[in-house]
């Protein structure tokens, strides 16, 4: 199963949704297929896509928040499984890709190449419930269609190929990614109140 | 020596007065009191972490989301979280209020603070971090909201460094 694809199945789920993705191929297959504003790129400070996410969710409760990461910056940031486990933000949903790979940078094979690490059940050891662990696409499509019906913090591990773009580039700078992103969520938080008073979770 | 009950007091309510509504922890013993003060007050969020890079994350989450946050940790807890004030606060622009008590400085009597302390204020000034000193009582109250306001209009980190003086009987 390719990283791209499931990305690509995402999208179409993800219009109105913020989504916080790591850095390198990850950001440039969700980047490539279509920008939008909702999208914040962490391009460096490896390891911190769920805290930022985690940070989100918490503070907007009433909105779903996707997180996409990858087994190489969760190995880097372990805490985050038990910090998401105790807070249990109901609206996040976690993707992991793992590859099995460093792959931006050169392709090393990362601590799940040989399976010996199994990063679904660290995330069940932390404490978190909803962990589902795919490696087709259909089980993909299933496992997000289900986290998103579920009103609790769900992770789904995507085990991927070691496979990525063939180019790099956005069109886009860091800075104005955040303020854009910054806005983005300012004006859906006006206009989810006016026009959301019952709150339900989108 | 015992951590100051009447000071951590004075900096929780200094915490509120300048609105902050949440706050990202690792607790070290003298935030001890004031963290408990912030865990019980219903009017704010606790967020403990398991290492303080993380709280950079959420920070950034709760600055995206408009809630206004303030981070506290040891010196030692700013030191494990360079890379996420340089390659994510630095680098995009966003704003980091901290709150970092400042062990192993003047009067440190244990020596395993004591590198720490020393590199704290060098390796803030080559970040390029404001700093300053809160010291008195009387004035830390107005300190945090400066704090908060600058790292506010400089979409910067900008950190208030709790002395021996003030966390300390």
């Amino acid at each position: 199963m390719r990283r791209a694809e499931c990305i690509a199945m995402l999208y179409p789920e993800v219009a109105d949704t913020p989504v916080v993705t790591i850095m390198g191929a990850c950001a440039q297959e969700l980047y490539d297929l279509g920008h939008r504003d909702n999208f914040f790129y962490l391009q460096h400070a490896m390891g911190l896509a769920s805290s930022i996410g985690l940070g989100l969710a918490l503070h907007w409760p009433d909105q779903r928040v996707v997180v996409l990461d990858g087994d190489g910056s969760v190995l880097m940031n372990l805490g985050t499984l038990a910090t998401l486990a105790r807070y249990r933000p109901r609206n996040l949903v976690h993707i992991v890709f793992d590859n099995g790979s460093l792959l931006s940078t050169g392709g090393f094979d990362s601590h799940t190449t040989s399976g010996i690490t199994d990063l679904a059940g660290m995330a069940r050891s932390a404490g978190i419930e909803q962990v589902a662990s795919v490696d087709t696409v259909m089980d993909f499509g299933e496992a997000v269609i289900a986290a998103f019906a579920r009103q609790d913090l769900s992770v789904i591990v995507a085990k991927v190929a070691a496979i990525g773009p063939n180019h790099y580039g956005m069109d886009l700078h860091l800075p104005e990614n955040a303020y854009r992103f910054g806005r983005w969520i300012e004006a859906r938080r006006r206009v989810g109140s006016a026009a959301n008073p019952g709150k339900e979770l989108r | 020596m015992t951590v100051s009950y009447d000071n951590s007091k004075v900096i929780f309510q200094g915490i509120k007065d300048a609105g902050i509504t949440s706050v990202s922890a690792l607790p070290e013993t003298w935030l001890g009191l004031l963290l408990q003060r912030i865990d019980a007050d219903p009017d704010l969020t606790l967020i403990q972490v398991a290492k303080e890079e993380e709280a950079i994350g959420i920070a950034a989450g709760a600055h995206f989301a408009g809630v206004p946050h303030l981070l506290l940790m040891q010196n030692h807890g700013f030191l494990a979280a360079i890379n996420g004030i340089v390659s994510l606060a630095q680098l995009y622009g966003l704003p980091l209020c901290m709150l970092i008590a400042l062990r192993g400085h003047w009067g440190e009597p244990y020596s395993w603070h004591t590198r720490g302390g020393i590199v704290t204020e060098p390796v803030l000034r080559a970040l390029g971090i404001p700093f300053e000193y809160a010291r008195d009582p009387a004035t830390v109250g107005r300190q945090i909201r400066e704090a908060w306001t600058f790292s506010q209009s400089s979409r910067s980190p900008v950190a208030l460094l709790l002395t021996r003086d003030l966390m300390e009987d």
